[in-house]
């Protein structure tokens, strides 16, 4: 009967994935939370180029200075913008949702838990994704997310995106004309004050702090964790010796 | 006045209260004279289980009912705050959500046992009864708990079982108005949500605990053989083949205790969302009354019987599609509580009972895990087909029962429990 569900279960288990959405083909990156300069750099280009119309309302300064290890004047003098926002108030913004939604069509969404409800690959690849589209009103498109309302405002790091026709890659290609070109690869055409490569390592970065933020408690789960499991082995071998000896006499 | 019947076990203050208070008569009773069948086997873990893991849920709750803001405007962001800001807000939480999933796997396995070894006949009648009941509170608790953090799925789950009454001819518009207490799910659904689910709910839980425990040590413990070990007794009235439940099965159980907990630790910390089946990634958004998620499931605990409701599709006897699910859904639960009086069967293990028997009891059980899966994901032509063979074969382990429990031919019982 169990090889039976086994086998059951091996027949249904391609159907278990979830649709991912934007039909794109998402970049991979595995976040760090260990990284502290990745992150400490996270945080200050979230602070610089997000925060004017992203907050993240249930992460306060203070808890993100103790878990990535910057000292607070340091923060108070580099981070904090806002003359209204203290060391120990949450990293709100100053932009009504009314606002939002009158300047963009939609409110610029909290992003406290965005990296748990889409993932850091689709985060990632978000960043990396826009390109001009002149169709659009803020004059941009992405890839993994069509018609965003978002200008891409990392344009001056990244420079100007576009998408242009070429020999593409694997599946990508094959998609496009099934000649090996592809009209869906992204280049830069004007360079911005990065290079790619630096670039991909911004987008890393942010991505990266907003795993942290999503879910600040999980380094401390993860230091917690082989304490409590070692714990429970040597309170398991104890048990199982305590049965043992206690059952000797049951036959 | 010392009554002389009573045991004069111990001296000092155990004597003084025992002449007060029947201390020593319940730990012997429950515990240190509970002659429980030797031979239990891995599958008897588990409702001790249920119990320990009844008081983690009750424990982590009750701290993070001090920090939770029931209301549409709060519940979302408190529950943020729980596992920002609260000390150790982040672990009561995540003990809380990996419990509630936790719970009923030791369920599903505890009521399983009893299904392959006969637990629910005669005399425990009442035994199953009982516990039938307990899973019934339970899934009305995890229910009411699921909206709490008022996540999207929160809210788009409640709102869609919910629903489900309003199929109900005549009343059900109405009835399902008067659950909700509002046109929609909305803050006062949640409110009340919070009543049951953190006052209403534990007491009837707690209740019905006691009276499974009472009603199981009344008749004694089945076995894997299911054969009643009180029938062989030695000089001194004490089953031959029973042992004191404490200390034999008391440190026992701790093996298992901790097996599990090494588990269940596992999970909390490594994957708390548990591939988005125990924490489901929708939940990360706050509840949005305006916008639908494009598929909203149950949390998989309630998808066999969620996918017995999607497999009727169709319309019969003048009763609408919706309407039929909802009873063929009602009616898988409702046919558990009368098993006892469908298995008419001589023996009570399935190790004794036919090979009619045995594959029924397969295929109930290939079903009710293909129906879980099934119900997790959107529905496609071929898998309502599956769902609708799944649940045929779901009733037929019932409904047929009766027929082949007496027909086929059992194998000879053993006088006494086996090693096995």
């Amino acid at each position: 009967m169990k090889m039976r569900l086994l086998a059951l279960l091996l027949v249904l288990l391609p159907t278990f994935g979830f649709a991912a959405g934007g039909g794109a083909q998402l970049q991979e990156m595995a976040p760090d939370l260990h990284d502290r300069a990745s992150l400490q750099r996270g945080m200050k280009l979230f602070v610089n180029y997000c925060m004017g119309c992203h907050s993240l309302q249930y992460q306060r300064f203070s808890r993100a200075a103790e878990d990535l290890g910057m000292p607070r004047d340091l923060v108070e003098e580099n981070l904090i913008f806002a003359s209204s926002q203290g060391f120990n108030d949450p990293m709100d913004n100053a932009m009504s949702a009314a606002d939002g939604e009158s300047w963009f069509g939609a409110p610029p969404p909290d992003l406290t838990l965005t990296a748990r409800l889409h993932g850091t690959d689709w985060l990632y690849s978000y960043l990396l994704g826009f390109y001009r589209d002149p169709s659009r009103p803020t004059g941009v498109n992405n890839r993994v997310f069509p018609l965003v309302a978002m200008p891409n405002v990392l344009e001056p790091l990244q420079g100007v995106q576009e998408k242009v026709c070429g020999p593409g890659e694997g599946a990508e290609a094959k998609a496009s004309d099934g000649e090996g070109h592809s009209c869906e690869t992204l280049k830069v055409t004007q360079a911005g004050s990065m290079t790619p490569e630096e670039f991909e390592g911004a987008a890393y970065d942010l991505a990266n702090f907003l795993a942290y933020v999503g879910e600040p408690s999980r380094l401390k789960a993860e230091a917690l964790a082989p304490k409590v499991l070692i714990f429970l082995f040597i309170f398991g071998v104890i048990a199982y010796l305590l049965k043992r000896e206690y059952w000797r006499d049951i036959h | 006045m010392a009554n002389p019947d009573k045991p004069k076990a111990g001296r000092g203050v155990m004597r003084w209260v025992d002449e007060r208070f029947p201390a020593t008569r319940m730990w012997q009773e429950h515990l240190s004279r509970y002659y429980a069948p030797k031979n239990f086997n891995f599958w008897y873990f588990f409702g001790s289980l249920a119990m320990l893991v009844l008081v983690n849920q009750l424990l982590t709750g009750l701290w993070l009912t001090m920090s939770f803001n029931p209301s549409a405007e709060g519940a979302f962001a408190s529950v943020e705050y729980i596992m920002r800001d609260v000390e150790w807000g982040w672990l009561i939480r995540y003990m809380h959500s990996t419990g509630a999933s936790a719970f009923f796997v030791v369920v599903y396995l505890h009521m399983f046992r009893g299904l392959l070894y006969g637990s629910y006949k005669a005399p425990r009648e009442l035994v199953w009864v009982f516990g039938m009941a307990l899973y019934l509170a339970l899934m009305a608790e995890a229910f009411m708990g699921y909206l709490l953090p008022w996540g999207q799925m929160s809210y788009w789950g409640a709102q869609v079982i919910i629903s489900l009454f309003s199929a109900i001819p005549g009343i059900g518009p109405d009835l399902a108005q008067w659950i909700r207490g509002d046109y929609l799910i909305s803050g006062i659904t949640l409110n009340r949500f919070f009543a049951l689910h953190v006052v209403a709910l534990p007491i009837v839980i707690l209740a019905l605990v006691v009276l499974h425990i009472i009603a199981l040590h009344e008749v004694g413990s089945n076995n894997p053989d299911g054969i009643e070990i009180k029938d062989k007794k030695d000089e001194q009235g004490k089953p031959l083949d029973g042992i004191p439940f404490h200390p034999y099965y008391v440190v026992k159980d701790l093996v298992g205790v901790a097996v599990f907990l090494f588990v269940f630790c596992a999970v909390l910390f490594y994957f708390p969302e548990g591939g988005g089946y125990f924490l489901e990634t929708p939940n990360f958004e706050p509840a949005n009354p305006m916008q639908t998620p494009d598929h909203i499931a149950p949390v998989w605990y309630f998808t066999p019987f969620y996918a017995i409701l999607r497999a009727i599709n169709f319309s019969l006897f003048g009763l609408d599609a919706k309407f039929l699910g909802v009873m063929c859904m009602g009616a898988a639960i409702a046919l558990l509580f009368v098993l006892p009086w469908l298995d008419r069967s001589a023996v009570r293990s399935i190790r004794y009972k036919g090979w009619c028997s045995r594959l029924m009891l397969t295929l109930f059980a290939i079903s009710f895990v293909v129906l879980g899966v099934l119900g997790v994901l959107p529905p496609t032509a071929e898998r309502t087909a599956l769902a609708q063979l799944c649940a045929v074969l779901y009733f037929a382990f019932f409904l047929l029962m009766p027929f082949y429990s007496r027909w086929e031919k059992t194998k000879p019982v053993p006088e006494r429990v086996t090693g096995r």
